[in-house]
Parts: structure tokens; C-alpha cells; sequence
């Protein structure tokens, strides 16, 4: 067993190199905070890129960021804050529901997993703030996409293609992200009491309005006294964050109270426990429970959530919380079993989506399709880029099968 | 460019011509295929008019069962396939081949759902960008990104082209607004990418396909966001001594925070070709001109108003005029909007470029733009979307004077190495197509290029669908597949630790 902890890109491609010439497979880690996603892997070698690391370029008035792959992304948070700026898709931390060090976590990781949190809504991911990459490839090739700056289709999109590709198509070596002015306010407007499927009519008429609500999310009954330290109380909380200049943020605060006066008692939240809301909300503390029952990430459209789960209820005990104006279902599986195959089923007659295992034991990560299996068709294009991009299944091999 | 070099044409296709297209007429009958080389005439160009050529046949689907056996007919006898939308591209993306199927998807014009509470709405990708908000907007709802061919470009061409529009950078391009499509394969195949919900579920092929140029499939339909309207909009209309004042202007605006809905800046050729043309007011003293937009709640466009107008006089501008009614907000925009017909004006042919530069680069650029004009002794006039540095230079040029074309298309090339040579990019929205394809060598080297091919292989293996376009040059993808390392060309007589 080697461990190749690389400090140039060059390094990398020699690694990669080597492994390619010996036929040898390597895991692709940053900081292992997203370790357990994924079916487990049993390579001989690791490479760890968590020793590539520094932000290269920060330009704040051209909004573009370029750092190592390996670059804590608390650091680039860090920086950005300086700058009064921001990742705008927020990016989550999975480390609570993983039993792991919350605030770790890579910049490369982040595009890896196409990460992004409540804002996702409104801000998009990671995939939609790439701008470029360095990578390597499984064959042992560094290449280029993208650049610098926000506007360019010159050629594929490259880095789209490796959000979400959880280092089986190439190892990042640098990453170019957009970055934004962080908003100056945020307020949260909470309505109390709902039933799942009032505080979905709820968050579609906000979402709906001209309020420019940037977060909406549901935590039902005694689900909400889990976030914030317990600040909500345990009764159900429709969340609607709004997020901008003052003024701006006082009068939508106000539009939406005219507009949902009637669906339940209004509370505001403001500030850092506003903020501290959103974060826990993000990061699944809810079932950040120390536990190893099954949790799904679920992402379907957003006015199927709530019924889904309804009906799933009738067949599994299951907790679950709604982000991404529902569109985003949180599922604890409270009796140990995945219920892969019938989630799944009512995934597809709730109008599709798809369903990733991001808790589990490795037992059955070993042995369910943690990513939502794909139709032939699909699932085999997916499987020729894979062979373009590392026809010896160097990288990564079989995270996501 | 003009001595353009295009696929050769398949002698065997070619000699077979009848019976391809008696099949096509078998395949999509009724008045869905177009042979007459007068009626196909009206195919034979896109936006990138220079370029003309007519194809083997006008093929005009009306279902996506015609278009995968269209496509797998094809694929199955070593046809090749160019796929067209409403035909506005800028850069020869849809330009015919004298041995392919030119694939016109104008037929797929019907919106096939509209759900507000989810805000989505599912459309076939012959429906206008336009078609889409008119379709919304009785509930105050519309589709974001304004490419200025709205009113003609098609939602699947959009998706080919991913484009832009004068509002992304505040909402962003189409890669940003689609959610998903249902497209076909060269071998036929239908595959449906994303939906009504965020994100995928494996690789995101959605964002590759977007932007695509038509090399990788044809859509067939498409889901995107829609969203409510801003409350109210106003603008500014700013003037500066020097495009030095302007962009820091803008580098300011930015540094405090504020994303306008629209920033769009003109130098001083640009600004007084508008200006005789439509009459907006524009100040003629100044060397560029700044057109702030802001959109939302009038609590939070008066509140940043008077923030730009305060940034602006702290960058040292001569004139500052605010919007005070949508009149005369439009008026702000007449000019800017009627740039390029009013460059039309003054020049019998203009021919509009699209690089993007990091935004402080701007000046530098501007210079090298006035050295290169007198060089080629051709003007240039230049809008630019300043908020993303994505410029567009017009060169003007006269067709009918010998070798003018090639001193514009040189010239052309030439700003475009300057724009990658300060960190920018070839194209920033209006595609590589044909047009920028032999300038792609100088933003990637052959391994980069390598790289984009092996996702043409993967989608396409034998070249079919729209050759000729985005590539310099094609390599079979037998010979891509090549491993660079092989065992014993890596000297690690020891396992490397770093």
C-alpha cells in the first residue's frame, strides 16, 4: 500500500502515470470527508492530494477564484469573507452525518460532489460556478478546460463534466470557481405549525413571488428543535430565507408576510441565527445523530416531495426533511433497511429525480447502487465517457457503479 | 478563415442521393423533405451569412421517432447530419455540408407543459426564447437568459449554443436555466438528461450537451426555469473621458456588491454610430459609455441607484443621467440595441467578434484593437457586456472590394489571440463553430483538444453529426484511444512518495 501525497500537478501526473503503467488503481482522496459516499473501495494505493493545496489567483473585482485542488475549502471560504465575498452555492459539509471533523473538506472535493446547500435553489451548484479545471486524466494526461473568465463556450465544458464525477474520470489538480459579493443582509421569515403538505403550497406561493427568496426549506415537527441548538423549538418550520441590501431585504420580508399572513404564525429571524438555521439545515444535522441508519439524498421535483413520502410512509418508517422548496428530501430510514428498491420505485411515479445512499453501512453500500441507477441507454453513454477518460478503471473504480 | 476547409463530401453518399432522399420521404413523409436546390436555398447560410453551402437535403421531423430513425438511418449507412434550429448562429454552428442531412427541428415548435408552482416549463426546442415568456407571462412569470436573436432563436439552439444574453450576468446563461432534455443519439437513441428536479444522478451530461454546437446530439426537448419578474427596472446612463474610468467603474460597482441586472459599455466609434442612428441622447464628448441596469423591488433599485451614481462621479464621469420613467429607460437602450444596424450604416459589412478578457484587461485591449485598425486600415467599433468582459468588436469592412473579407476575418483572428493572450477566451457566447474552429489551437494545445474529442467518441464515434465545426482538425477515435503511457516509458524504478 503507497500513499502518494503529491505537491505539484506534476506530481500528480507522474502518480497517475505510474499507476496507469502498473495497471493499479488508485483512490482519489482530499480530505476523506466524503469517504463513505459511494460503493466502498478496495484499492491498493491512495492518492492524497490534500498536500496540493493554495489558492493560485483571487481576483475579487474580475469575481474569480483559482486554487490546487486540494486547497482546504475553509480556507477559500476564509478568503473570500475577507473580501466580503462568497461561494454563492454554499457549499455543504457532510462531516456531522458522517461521524466526521466538521470544517474539513477540499476545493476539488467540492467539485467532485457538486456540492451546494440551501441557496442551490436560487445560486445553482458547483457545477454552475466552474469556470475551469486542470486535471488528469485516468490515462495519465493532464489537460486543460475552461479559464479565467465567467463568460466563455469556447469548446466542451469540461468541468461540468467533472461535478459530480466523484474522481473516477480524472484527478483535479487546480480549480477556476466564480465567486460573488456576499449578501450584505439575510433575514429568515419562519411559519410554524405546518403539515408537510401546507408548507409545500406555502414555499411554491413564495417561491413564486417577487420576493427573490433564496432558501426555502421544511423541518417538520420535532425535526426543527434540531437545528441551531434547539433555538426553533420543536414545532414544525416552514423556512424562507431572503438575502440582499437592507431596505431591499425589509420590504420582501414584508411582501411575504402580506402574501402567507394567512397560512400559519409568522416568526422573523435575523442575523447569525438566521445564518446558524441555514448552516444546520445544509449539513443534515437533523439526522446527524452519531447512528449509522441509512439516509437518502433525494432530488426530485419540488411539490412530489412531501407526497412521496407520504406514501412511503405507508411502507417504511422514515424521517425526513425538505430543503430546495421541497424539491430536496432528507430521508432517515428508522428501521436499518436502505428500501432502496422501493424508494426508488416511488421516486419514478413521483415524476423522476434521483435518490443517492449518502449514509450506510459499507455492507450495503457494497452491495445497493448507491447513485440512482441510470436507463441502458444513459447508463451506457456513461460508461463510454468513463472509457474515454480512463479506459483502465484507475480512478476510483467502481465508486459509483 | 475563408479558405475554410470543410469535410470532404462522401463520394458514395453523394452518388446516392435519390435514394436517400426517397428514404427520408419514406421516413417523414408529407411536406417534411425539401430536395429542390431553390427551396433549399433558404437552409444554405446561418447567422455567419460569408458562409454558404446547400446540403444534400432538408429534412424537416415532426416527431422524435423521426428523428431517431432519421439519425439511426444515417448513422447505419455513413451519413452525415447537421442539425439546424432557427438558423441565428454566429458562428456558422448550422452551415450546411454538401453531403449532410441538414436535420431542421423548426417543426418541434409546441410548449408542452407549464407548472408554476415547480416554475418549469417543459418545451420542444423549436419554440422561440421569446415564445417561452410569451407563454408565461400573463402570470408575471418569464425565461431569463436574452440572447438579442430572441425574438428567432429556438430553445434548442439555445441549449446547442448555450447562450447568453445581456442579463446573465446577473441570472446567468441557459447551462444555468435548463433542467433538463430529452435528446437523440446519433445511433438513434433516446436519452433523457435531468428533468424537473436539480442536478444529476451520475456524470452531468446536461452540462455538457449544453453548449455542445450540435456535435453530440439533437434535442428533442427541453425543461428550463422560469422566473417571476422583477418588480421594476431602471437604469444609467453613464459617460467617461477614458474606457480607463469606465472599467474601473465597473470593477467598483462589482467590488461594492451589486450584480447589475444589465452592464453594457460602448466606445466612441460605437457610441456615435448609435447615436446618428436612433437619436438616444448619447453623449458624443466622452470615450465610453456605460449603461447600468437594475432590476427588482423600487425599494432596492433606488437604494443601489444612488450608490452606482455615487461610484460612478468618484470614477471621474462627465455625465450621469438616471432613468425616471420606463421610457425613458428604454431610450437608454434604443442606442445600445440598434448597435450593430447602426454600424451597418456606416459601413457597407461589419463583422461582429465575441472574445471575453478578464475585465481589467479592457484598456490594454482597446489599445491593441486601435494599433491592429491601422494596420489592417479597417474601423472598429465595440460594444461590450462589462460586467463579464465579453466584447463584441465590429469590424468594418466592404465585401465588394477585393481581399477587404480576409483583411476582416485577419483582423479578426488577430483580436482574438490578443483576448486569449490576456488570460481571456476565443468566444464567450456566440459559439466556435466553423468561425473560430482554426483558432482553437490557440487556447488548447492538442492534448486539451484530445480531451474534447474522447466526448465527441463517446457520443458519436464515427464524426456523423456536424462535422467540420468546432474541431481544426478530426482525429478517428480509434487512433484518439491510444494510450500516452505505456509500461516501461515511465522511469519509476522506485514507487514515487512525495
Amino acid at each position: 500500500m503507497t500513499i502518494f501525497t503529491p505537491t505539484t500537478s506534476s506530481e500528480v501526473l507522474s502518480s497517475v502515470a505510474w499507476a496507469v503503467a502498473q495497471a493499479s488503481p488508485l483512490e482519489i482522496l482530499g480530505h476523506g470527508s466524503k469517504r463513505g459516499i459511494g460503493r466502498p473501495l478496495q484499492t491498493e494505493h491512495t492518492l492524497d492530494l490534500s498536500k496540493l493545496a493554495g489558492v493560485t489567483l483571487y481576483e475579487p473585482a474580475e469575481l474569480v477564484l483559482s486554487a490546487k485542488a486540494g486547497t482546504p475549502l475553509a480556507e477559500v471560504e476564509r478568503l473570500l469573507a475577507e473580501n466580503g465575498q462568497q461561494l454563492a452555492f454554499e457549499p455543504m459539509d457532510y462531516a456531522p452525518l458522517l461521524n466526521g471533523e466538521p470544517g474539513n473538506g477540499t476545493i476539488g472535493g467540492v467539485l467532485a460532489a457538486n456540492l451546494s446547500g440551501p441557496r442551490r435553489l436560487k445560486a445553482g451548484a458547483a457545477r454552475d460556478h466552474i469556470l475551469g479545471i486542470n486535471v488528469v486524466s485516468g490515462r495519465g494526461e493532464a489537460f486543460k478546460s475552461g479559464g479565467r473568465v465567467v463568460k466563455n463556450v469556447t469548446g466542451y465544458d469540461l468541468s461540468k463534466l467533472m461535478a459530480n464525477s466523484w474522481g473516477t474520470l480524472a484527478v483535479f489538480t487546480d480549480v477556476i470557481f466564480k465567486v460573488l459579493p456576499a449578501a450584505e443582509t439575510e433575514v429568515t421569515l419562519a411559519i410554524r405549525g405546518l403539515l408537510d403538505d401546507a408548507a409545500a403550497s406555502a414555499m411554491a406561493l413564495a417561491l413564486g413571488s417577487s420576493a427573490e427568496v433564496s432558501s426555502a426549506a421544511h423541518l417538520p415537527e420535532r425535526i426543527a428543535a434540531r437545528v441551531a441548538g434547539g433555538a426553533l423549538g420543536s414545532d414544525a418550520a416552514t423556512l424562507l430565507r431572503v438575502e440582499g441590501f437592507g431596505p431591499s431585504v425589509a420590504y420582501r420580508i414584508a411582501a411575504l408576510k402580506t402574501l402567507l399572513g394567512k397560512a400559519g404564525p409568522l416568526e422573523e429571524i435575523s442575523g447569525e441565527a438566521s445564518r446558524l438555521i441555514w448552516q444546520d439545515v445544509r449539513d443534515i444535522r437533523p439526522f446527524a445523530d452519531g447512528r449509522e441508519k441509512p439516509v437518502w439524498r433525494v432530488s426530485m421535483t419540488p411539490t412530489q416531495g412531501h407526497q412521496m413520502v407520504l406514501t412511503l410512509r405507508m411502507q417504511a418508517a422514515v424521517s425526513a426533511f425538505y430543503d430546495w422548496q421541497g424539491g430536496l428530501v432528507w430521508l432517515r430510514m428508522e428501521e436499518g433497511d436502505p428500501e432502496a428498491a422501493l424508494l426508488r420505485g416511488l421516486l419514478r411515479k413521483h415524476g423522476g429525480g434521483h435518490a443517492t445512499l449518502v449514509r450506510a453501512a459499507p455492507a450495503h453500500r457494497a452491495a445497493l447502487p448507491v447513485f440512482e441507477p441510470q436507463a441502458p441507454a444513459l447508463a451506457a453513454l456513461s460508461q463510454r465517457l468513463k472509457q474515454e477518460f480512463d479506459p483502465k478503471n484507475i480512478l476510483n473504480p467502481g465508486r459509483m457503479a | 478563415m475563408s479558405g475554410l476547409a470543410m469535410p470532404k463530401p462522401d463520394d458514395a453518399t453523394m452518388r446516392r442521393r435519390d435514394e436517400i432522399v426517397a428514404d427520408m420521404r419514406i421516413i417523414v413523409p408529407g411536406e417534411g423533405v425539401v430536395d429542390a436546390a431553390n427551396a433549399m436555398r433558404a437552409f444554405e447560410s446561418d447567422g455567419l451569412t460569408a458562409y454558404r453551402q446547400l446540403p444534400l437535403v432538408v429534412v424537416l421531423p415532426e416527431t422524435v421517432a423521426q428523428v431517431s430513425r432519421v439519425l439511426k438511418y444515417c448513422n447505419d449507412r455513413n451519413i452525415r447530419v447537421v442539425p439546424r434550429g432557427s438558423g441565428t448562429s454566429l458562428s456558422g454552428g448550422a452551415l450546411p455540408l454538401e453531403d449532410a442531412v441538414l436535420l431542421v427541428m423548426s417543426r418541434f415548435n409546441r410548449i408542452l407543459a407549464i407548472d408554476f408552482p415547480n416554475r418549469i416549463v417543459a418545451a420542444q426546442p423549436g419554440v422561440t426564447n421569446l415564445g417561452i415568456t410569451t407563454a408565461v407571462e400573463q402570470e408575471g412569470f418569464y425565461y431569463a437568459p436574452d440572447p438579442s436573436s430572441q425574438i428567432a432563436c429556438s430553445i434548442g439552439g439555445n441549449v446547442a449554443e448555450n447562450s447568453g444574453g445581456v442579463h446573465c450576468l446577473k441570472y446567468g446563461l441557459t447551462a444555468n436555466n435548463v433542467l433538463g432534455i430529452e435528446m437523440v443519439l446519433m445511433n438513434g437513441e433516446v436519452v433523457r438528461l435531468g428533468g424537473s428536479h436539480l442536478d444529476a444522478e451520475g456524470y452531468d451530461l446536461l452540462g455538457v450537451m449544453t453548449g455542445s454546437e450540435g456535435l453530440l446530439g439533437v434535442v428533442t426537448e427541453v425543461t428550463v426555469r422560469i422566473l417571476k419578474k422583477p418588480e421594476t427596472a431602471r437604469a444609467l446612463l453613464i459617460g467617461f473621458p477614458t474606457s480607463e474610468q469606465g472599467g474601473q467603474c465597473v470593477a467598483d460597482i462589482i467590488g461594492a456588491g451589486i450584480i447589475p441586472g444589465g452592464m453594457e459599455m460602448m466606445d466612441r466609434p460605437a457610441i456615435h454610430a448609435a447615436e446618428d442612428f436612433v437619436h438616444a441622447g448619447y453623449p458624443l464628448d466622452v470615450e465610453a459609455l456605460l449603461i447600468v441596469e437594475l432590476d427588482g423591488p423600487v425599494v432596492e433599485v433606488d437604494h443601489l441607484i444612488t450608490a452606482v451614481e455615487a461610484i460612478a462621479i468618484g470614477n471621474g464621469s462627465t455625465t450621469c443621467r438616471i432613468s425616471q420613467s420606463e421610457q425613458e429607460r428604454l431610450s437608454f437602450w434604443a442606442g445600445r440595441k440598434a448597435a450593430f444596424p447602426a454600424v451597418g450604416r456606416i459601413s457597407p459589412d461589419y463583422y461582429c467578434m465575441d472574445g471575453t478578457i478578464p475585465r481589467k484587461e479592457l484598456p490594454r485591449v482597446l489599445a491593441g484593437m486601435r494599433e491592429l485598425s491601422e494596420k489592417y486600415g479597417l474601423g472598429v467599433a465595440n460594444v461590450f457586456h462589462a460586467g463579464d468582459g465579453n466584447l463584441h468588436p465590429l469590424i468594418l469592412y466592404d465585401a465588394n472590394v477585393p481581399g477587404e473579407l480576409d483583411k476582416a476575418e485577419s483582423f479578426g483572428a488577430d483580436i482574438l489571440r490578443l483576448c486569449v493572450k490576456v488570460g481571456g477566451v476565443l468566444t464567450g457566447e456566440h459559439g466556435v463553430g466553423v468561425e473560430k474552429r482554426d483558432l482553437m489551437p490557440e487556447m488548447f494545445n492538442q492534448v486539451d483538444l484530445d480531451q474534447q474529442m474522447r466526448v465527441k467518441c463517446a457520443f458519436d464515434p464515427n464524426h456523423l453529426l456536424n462535422p467540420g465545426k468546432v474541431f481544426p482538425q478530426l482525429r478517428r477515435c480509434a487512433e484518439l484511444g491510444r494510450m500516452h503511457v505505456h509500461r516501461g516509458e515511465v522511469a519509476f524504478p522506485d514507487i514515487p512518495r512525495f
